[in-house]
């Protein structure tokens, strides 16, 4: 594949550097991460004149090449490593016409590295209604390069950027600056110990902080002489660099870029004017979030009750046509069943990612960052907090990824550490389920009871969330000195492409990465579920059998056939069934009815022997003092891989064949405790929602702060903070209300 | 010395000559350098932070970092 030329996406944030990857690049892109980091890494390819393909490397956003976060070292570690595969042949740097000459800053940095550089000027639409004229031509020659303008919202000048690409080899690698003029005497010296070295790359290796390939090591070290000798003379350093450079920006702009500022129409004064307005801007965003709450947890509904009934009827349809047995068994009740659980929150993460996405794209997201600083700090928290504390309602796996646009790494901890205590989807269907099970219906000021305990129980996780980052501000000792600075771009409308390609990408990683656990575990349940060693798990039929010949159904098993004769005869007494032909059919459902409950019986009796069975049993002692039984054990323990899998436990512990929600909620209605009395009650249901609430039930997040923080130490904490934590409050819950 | 955090509503001023390294690079690089001018658009609520057009580059910073910029106040325009 001699003939693919690598290339890679350089810019400034808010260029439309990743319109111009799509324009490239189409659905031929795949998203990833890097190895061992989890920033994300676009790629694709791209078709260019002549049947030359060319491998599209979509960079972080970046001011510069001077780091300061992960996502931008990034950059300049493959921009010095030659021996990457990825090293571009030809970098391609995006810039904004508006911003010109602060994009230009980056493009000279990486012109400096001998890289052939394209300018690409995007938004070249905008040109006419700010009064910009551009000389490219003369700016062409100036800057030693070529030039494409390009307009990804009228689609125009990307066939330009492709020409360019294939005939990357005309194009000039000389650099702009020379490093000398930084400091000569510096540079003299830096010289005259590595006479081999390229200036530029040298004086980057020292002042940032980047990994290398072990044969730079030992440059390095001798480097570090340089760097650890004056870290003040090397920032008064970079700081003549960036002078330099813009003084050789303004003399080029000066004879090829004119704005003229009697033309020029700003949208962004005059909408800045509400959208950040003391008392407007909060109505504004106000109104937006309850719009996104609404899509979550209403409109979502539709779709995913459409889901869960196709799920159910795949399920049967498996059941009824596979020939019975092990492997049918598994694919209804564990895998269709599993897969199902997870596919239920796409409708919910896509409407999450479309409203980030939209806000994000129209810049809107930056004013919510302005508005919500100054009321965040308190806690320790950013404005940039806010984000990752929306996202956490629908899941916190996004939220902590998104944390990484805060640059104080102590509200980017605390506000990692925090996030999963908002209310994320998995915890839903938890409280969706118990609420009908416990709380009555009835309402207060038209508001029921039961839509009241929902918006309590976000408000709950909510508050602790802030208030953890409270006691997290006062606790943790990190000086951490930079700084908060947003830039706030123009409004633009979102570019549908754009957003199509956010919801998709996000969901699919979503789905996959949780999925996968969530599979997985289903499976593992239904393993240790259905098997069993004992000699009473072998025998179950015969035992219970015999049992219900001397004894008789169990309590439940009563409960359970009279109450269900009893809902039938008044539904047929309402219909005006005549009292013989009544009499004839009760007899005939409670015939059927015991065989069921015989068969449940069975079932229970086996499940309670199985290896999870002992394993709950085990367990129980724990979980009594919270009013749970040994099933409700099983369901919270096996949670802690991920909440979601609660009622799916629960499901498969009273196998109960589908997971339809009605079924498992009678089921869990019958449910007795010791005395006889309902095990689902108010005391055990909001024992069990505090629980939840609380409760660090999620592998996979664990994963992503493990990942996110570098280190075991932050997520074990969280871990065992939230889950004691969660213990304490349901014990407190549970002995105060019964 | 005015900084600019004491700019007010739609005030501009010129960015003097620091002698001082204590300026983040990064702001630096967004265009803060001796002779750019910042105009104030914006404050948030509780007066902090600050949202400027600093030549050309429209960005929010905190208070803090706006009282390490020293500048000359140019133009008074009226104050709403």
């Amino acid at each position: 594949m001699s003939k693919n030329i690598n290339v890679a996406l350089i810019g400034n944030p808010n260029t439309g550097k990743t319109s111009v990857f799509n324009q490239l690049t189409g659905l031929k892109q795949k998203v990833g991460n890097y190895p061992g980091i989890t920033v994300e890494k676009k790629e694709g390819i791209c078709k260019l004149p002549r049947g030359v393909k060319a491998h599209i490397l979509d960079l972080p956003g970046t001011y510069s090449l001077n780091t300061t976060s992960l996502d931008e070292s990034l950059v300049v570690e493959l921009l010095l490593n030659k021996n990457d595969k990825d090293y571009p042949d030809v970098a391609v740097v995006i810039s904004d016409v508006e911003n010109l000459k602060r994009n230009l800053l980056l493009f000279t940095q990486i012109k400096d590295l001998k890289i052939p550089t394209i300018l690409v000027v995007n938004m070249a639409d905008r040109m006419d209604r700010k009064g910009i004229s551009l000389d490219v031509g003369a700016m062409e020659k100036k800057l030693d390069t070529k030039i494409a303008l390009v307009s990804t919202r009228k689609n125009t000048g990307i066939d330009h950027i492709k020409e360019l690409i294939a005939d990357y080899k005309s194009i000039s690698s000389k650099p702009i600056l020379d490093p000398t003029r930084i400091s000569p005497e510096y540079f003299d010296r830096l010289k005259k110990t590595f006479p081999q070295e390229d200036l530029y790359k040298l004086w980057l290796v020292i002042t940032q902080d980047v990994n290398f390939m072990p044969i730079e090591k030992k440059r390095i070290q001798d480097a570090t002489d340089f760097s650890t000798k004056s870290k003040d003379e090397l920032k008064k350093l970079q700081h003549k660099e960036t002078v330099l450079r813009y003084q050789l920006i303004n003399n080029i702009l000066k004879e090829t870029y004119k704005v003229d500022f009697m033309a020029a129409k700003g949208l962004r004064a005059s909408l800045d004017k509400i959208l950040t307005h003391k008392v407007f801007g909060y109505l504004i965003f106000f109104v937006i979030l309850l719009t996104i709450f609404q899509a979550i947890f209403d409109w979502s509904g539709y779709p995913m009750d459409f889901i869960d009934e196709q799920f159910a009827m795949a399920a049967e349809w498996v059941k009824n046509t596979l020939p019975p047995g092990v492997f049918t068994d598994l694919l209804a009740e564990g895998i269709i069943a599993g897969i199902g659980g997870i596919v239920i929150f796409i409708p919910q993460i896509a409407f999450l990612f479309l409203f980030i996405s939209l806000l994000e794209e129209s810049g809107y997201m930056s004013r919510v960052v302005f508005l919500m600083d100054r009321l965040m700090r308190p806690f320790g928290l950013s404005g940039k907090s806010v984000v990752p504390l929306i996202s956490g309602n629908a899941c916190a796996i996004p939220a902590i990824m998104a944390t990484r646009t805060i640059e104080n790494w102590k509200e980017r901890l605390i506000t990692i550490l925090v996030t999963p205590f908002t209310t994320c989807s998995a915890r839903l269907p938890v409280y969706l389920i118990l609420i009908a099970l416990v709380i009555p219906e009835g309402s207060v000021l038209g508001l029921s009871y039961q839509a009241l305990t929902l918006m309590l129980l976000y408000l709950i996780g909510f508050g602790m969330a802030l208030l953890s980052a409270m006691v997290l501000n006062k606790i943790l000792k990190i000086k951490s000195r930079s700084v908060f600075m947003v830039e706030m771009p123009t409004y633009r409308l979102p570019l549908v492409k754009n957003v199509v390609y956010t919801v998709i990408e996000k969901t699919k990683s979503f789905v996959l990465g949780a999925g996968k656990i969530i599979l997985a575990i289903s499976i593992v349940l239904w393993f240790l579920g259905s098997n069993g060693y004992s000699e009473d798990f072998q025998d179950a039929d015969r035992i219970v059998t015999e049992r219900i010949e001397n004894e008789g159904l169990s309590t439940y098993s009563k409960n359970y056939i009279q109450n269900n004769v009893a809902s039938y005869r008044e539904s047929a007494e309402a219909e005006g069934l005549a009292p013989n032909a009544l009499q004839d059919s009760i007899e005939v459902l409670t015939q059927e009815l015991s065989e069921r409950a015989v068969a449940q019986e069975i079932a229970s009796y086996k499940l309670e022997h199985s290896y999870i069975g002992q394993a709950g049993k085990a367990f129980e002692p724990l979980v009594k003092p919270l009013g749970y039984d040994w099933k409700i054990g099983i369901a919270v323990l096996t949670s802690f891989a991920a909440r979601e899998v609660f009622v799916g436990t629960l499901a498969t512990i009273y196998s109960v064949g589908s997971d339809e929600e009605e079924t498992i909620k009678n089921r869990m209605a019958a449910e007795l405790d010791d005395d006889g009395n309902p095990l689902f009650n108010l005391a055990s249901g909001i024992s069990l929602m505090l629980f939840y609430a609380f409760a660090m039930q999620c592998m996979s997040t664990l994963a992503i702060v493990k990942r996110e923080t570098n280190s075991w130490k932050w997520p074990m904490l969280q871990l065992g903070f939230m889950s004691v934590f969660a213990y304490i409050i349901a014990l407190i819950a549970y002995q105060i209300l019964i | 010395m005015a900084t600019v955090a004491d700019l007010r509503y739609g005030q501009k001023g010129i960015i003097k000559d620091f002698t001082e390294h204590i300026l983040p690079i990064k702001l630096l690089e967004l265009g803060c350098l001796p002779g750019n001018s910042v105009e104030l658009l914006q404050i948030a609520p509780l007066n902090d932070p600050i949202y400027i057009n600093l030549s050309g580059s429209h960005l929010a910073i905190r208070r803090s970092l706006a009282e390490l910029i020293e500048l000359e106040i140019i133009e008074e325009t009226q104050a709403k």
